[in-house]
C-alpha cells in the first residue's frame, strides 16, 4: 500500500474543523499540486465541501445534478483518459444508489477514482434513516479492488485524502458530517493505508474501532484504566485491506476483542475482524458494537452514539462484560504467562 | 460521403464479418446473434472507415474511443476486433470457454481494443460522456463513439447521461442507437414503450439523425454530420433489423441469443454470403 509521503500541510485550527471541511481544504491543496485531479459532485458541492475545490478550480469541477449512478459512470470514463476523478456525495447514495456502477465501472475495470462519501453512519442524524448509511462498509468491502477507509477525525482525513492519491485504483473514504472532536492532536503521526494505529497500549482487552467512534473508544479505555483494566485501542482507519497483523497481535496479547463502528454490525469492521480471528484458529472473547441489524432512529449524532452504545459509556459496559469471560488454561496463549 | 469503392469494401467487410460471427457462434455453442447482426453496419463503418485507431497500439493516446454500451453485442465486436488485427483471430475459438479472454460481454482488461467493460445495460453512455469530458479537459481532439441498444434505453441512467451530454454540449461524442425494436421479452413498444423515441432525445437536448442502420451511405452521412456539429451532441437512431442477413433470424426474438447446429450454420452462411 502506498504510504502518505511529503505531507507538509498544516492547519492551525484543524482540531476545530469538521472532517468534511478538512477534506475540502486538502483536496483543494492537492488540486494545486496535481492538475490531473477532477472534482465531481451531484448537487452536493456545498454540503460535501468539495465546493471548496470548485471555487479555486472551477474549470476542473463537474456538477452532474442529482444523478449519482451517472456520476460514477462518468468518473470511470474520465479516469479512462488518465485523469483522477474525486467524487463526493452522501455515503448512502455513493454506496447504495450507485452501488452497481461503483462495482462494475470502477472496481471491475480498476479505474483510478476516489470516492469521498460524507454524512456516513448516523452523522446526519436528524435527517433520518434515508440519509443515514450503516451499510457502506459492508458493500464497499465486498467489491474486489476497492480500498475502504474510515478516518477517525479531521487529521486522519487529511492524511487519508492525500494517501489515496498515491494509490492507483478505486478508493472509498467515508467521513462524517459535522463537528467531530479530534482524536489526534496534530498531523504529526505516521499514517499508512492498511496499517492500524495503536492509540492506547493495553494487555487485558483490545478495542478495535473505526471512524468517529474511535474517540469514544479512547475515552472508554482511559476510564477502564481507572478501574484497573488495561485496554488497548486500535484505530482501524483502513477497513480494507484490514491490518491482520495488528488483529492477530491483539488476539494473542489480550484474548478479548471488541469492535466499534457507526455501522451495522453485519458486514463492516466487526465482520472483517471476526474473519481474521476465525481463520487464526484461536478463540477469544469477542463483541461487536454498532447497529444490531436495525435502522437508527432520528436524533442528534451524539445522542445516537449514546443510544446505540457507541460512546464511552456503552463501550465501557461491554468492556466490563467481556472482562468477566473466563478462559481455560492453555499454554498456547501468551496472556497466560 | 463514401465513394463506390469504399462502399463496396464496407459491404464486403460486413458480409465477411457476418460469416465469421456465425462460425464463432457455431464453435462457442451460442451467442447474442440477433443484436450482433443488427449493429454490424454501424461498427463496420466506424472501424473500417471513420475511427482513428491502431490495432497494433490499442492504447494509442489520441485514438478515437468506442464504447459498446449494448455489451451483449460483444461477440460481434470481438469478431471485428480479431479481423482488424487487435489479436490473433484464432483466439476466438476459445469464445465462452472457461478461462477464455472472451465471454458474452467483453472485458477491457482482457481483450485488446476494448475501451470499456460493458454488459450491464445503462452504463456505457455515462462512461462515454466521461471519456468525452476527459478529452476536453486534456485539450485532445479525439472523438468518442457509443452504441446503445434500444431496449437499453429503458434504463433510467441512460437519461441521466443524456442530460449530462447535452448540458455539457459534448460535440466530441456521437451516439448510435441500434433501433431493432426488440428486447428479450418482445417488441420494445409492448415491453415498455419508447416512442416517441426521437422526440425524447430531442427534448433532452440532442440533435437526432434517424437513418436506415444497414445503409452505409446513410451511416456515413450521419457520422460526417455528427463530426461537423458544433452545438449539440448527436444521437443517430439507426433503424435496424434484429438478426439482419439471416432470414430465419430476422425479427425473431428467439434469436436474441442462440446456438447453431450444422444445418442452421450452413443455411445462415449461405444466406450471408449472398448478402
Amino acid at each position: 500500500m502506498a504510504k502518505a509521503t511529503g505531507l507538509t500541510w498544516t492547519v492551525a485550527d484543524a482540531d476545530s474543523m469538521s472532517q468534511a471541511e478538512i477534506y475540502g481544504e486538502v483536496l483543494t491543496q492537492l488540486g494545486g499540486e496535481n492538475e490531473k485531479i477532477i472534482a465531481m459532485s451531484t448537487d452536493l458541492a456545498k454540503s460535501t465541501k468539495i465546493g471548496m475545490f470548485e471555487k479555486k478550480y472551477p474549470e476542473r469541477f463537474i456538477n452532474l445534478g442529482i444523478a449519482e449512478a451517472n456520476m460514477i459512470g462518468v468518473a470511470s470514463g474520465i479516469a479512462a483518459t488518465g485523469l483522477i476523478p474525486v467524487v463526493s456525495t452522501f455515503a448512502v447514495f455513493a454506496s447504495l444508489r450507485a452501488a452497481e456502477f461503483v462495482r462494475t465501472d470502477l472496481c471491475y475495470q480498476n479505474r483510478n477514482v476516489k470516492i469521498i462519501a460524507t454524512h456516513s453512519g448516523t452523522s446526519f442524524g436528524q435527517a433520518g434513516t434515508t440519509h443515514h448509511c450503516t451499510e457502506d462498509l459492508a458493500v464497499m468491502r465486498s467489491f474486489a479492488n476497492m480500498v475502504v477507509i474510515a478516518p477517525a477525525d479531521s487529521f486522519e482525513t487529511a492524511h487519508a485524502v492525500r494517501a489515496v492519491m498515491e494509490h492507483d485504483g478505486p478508493c472509498y473514504i467515508r467521513i462524517g458530517r459535522g463537528f467531530e472532536p479530534p482524536v489526534h492532536k496534530s498531523l504529526e503521526f505516521d499514517y499508512e493505508i492498511g496499517k492500524a494505529i495503536e492509540l492506547v497500549e493495553g494487555n487485558d482487552l483490545t478495542i478495535i474501532a473505526t471512524g468517529v467512534p474511535v474517540l469514544h473508544a479512547v475515552e472508554a479505555a482511559n476510564r477502564a484504566k481507572d478501574q484497573g483494566i488495561s485496554v488497548r485501542v486500535l484505530d482501524m482507519h483502513t477497513v480494507k485491506p484490514i491490518d491482520r497483523e495488528a488483529i492477530l497481535n491483539a488476539l494473542l496479547d489480550t484474548r478479548r476483542i471488541i469492535t466499534v463502528e457507526d455501522h451495522n454490525i453485519i458486514g463492516g469492521l466487526g465482520s472483517a475482524v471476526s474473519e481474521v480471528i476465525a481463520e487464526s484458529g484461536k478463540a477469544c472473547a469477542f463483541r461487536r458494537i454498532g447497529f444490531k441489524d436495525e435502522y437508527s432512529i432520528v436524533g442528534y449524532p451524539e445522542d445516537l452514539l449514546h443510544r446505540y452504545g457507541m460512546d464511552a459509556d456503552g463501550i465501557l459496559d461491554v468492556i466490563q462484560e467481556v472482562m468477566k469471560a473466563e478462559f481455560e488454561e492453555d499454554e498456547d496463549w501468551e496472556d497466560e504467562d | 460521403m463514401l465513394d463506390a469503392k469504399e462502399k463496396a469494401m464496407l459491404q464486403e467487410k460486413a458480409k465477411e464479418l457476418r460469416e465469421k460471427l456465425i462460425q464463432v457462434t457455431y464453435n462457442c455453442g451460442g451467442s447474442h446473434l440477433g443484436g450482433a447482426l443488427s449493429q454490424m453496419e454501424i461498427l463496420v463503418a466506424l472501424y473500417y472507415k471513420y475511427m482513428n485507431i491502431d490495432p497494433k497500439n490499442p492504447e494509442m493516446v489520441d485514438r478515437d474511443r468506442f464504447v459498446l454500451s449494448k455489451g451483449h453485442g460483444g461477440v460481434g465486436h470481438a469478431t471485428l476486433l480479431g479481423d482488424k488485427g487487435y489479436f490473433d483471430p484464432e483466439l476466438l475459438n476459445e469464445f465462452n470457454k472457461t478461462g477464455s479472454p472472451f465471454g458474452m460481454h467483453l472485458d477491457k482488461n482482457k481483450v485488446p481494443g476494448v475501451d470499456a467493460s460493458t454488459g450491464s445495460l445503462g452504463h456505457g453512455l455515462s462512461i462515454a460522456v466521461g471519456m468525452a469530458m476527459g478529452a476536453r479537459f486534456k485539450g485532445e481532439k479525439w472523438h468518442t463513439y457509443c452504441v446503445l441498444g434500444d431496449g437499453e434505453c429503458h434504463e433510467g441512467s441512460i437519461w441521466e447521461a443524456a442530460m449530462a451530454g447535452a448540458h455539457y454540449k459534448l460535440t466530441n461524442l456521437t451516439v448510435f442507437v441500434d433501433r431493432n425494436w426488440l428486447s428479450l421479452d418482445g417488441n420494445t413498444e409492448d415491453v415498455m414503450k419508447l416512442e416517441p423515441f426521437a422526440d425524447k432525445w430531442t427534448s433532452f437536448g440532442w440533435r437526432v439523425i434517424t437513418i436506415d442502420g444497414h445503409d452505409f451511405d446513410k451511416i456515413a452521412e450521419a457520422i460526417e454530420a455528427a463530426k461537423a456539429e458544433t452545438e449539440k451532441p448527436v444521437v443517430v437512431i439507426a433503424e435496424t433489423v434484429k438478426g439482419k442477413g439471416v432470414s430465419f433470424m430476422e425479427g425473431e426474438i428467439g434469436w436474441h441469443y442462440g446456438g447453431l447446429d450444422d444445418q442452421t450454420r450452413d443455411k445462415a452462411l449461405e444466406e450471408v454470403r449472398k448478402g
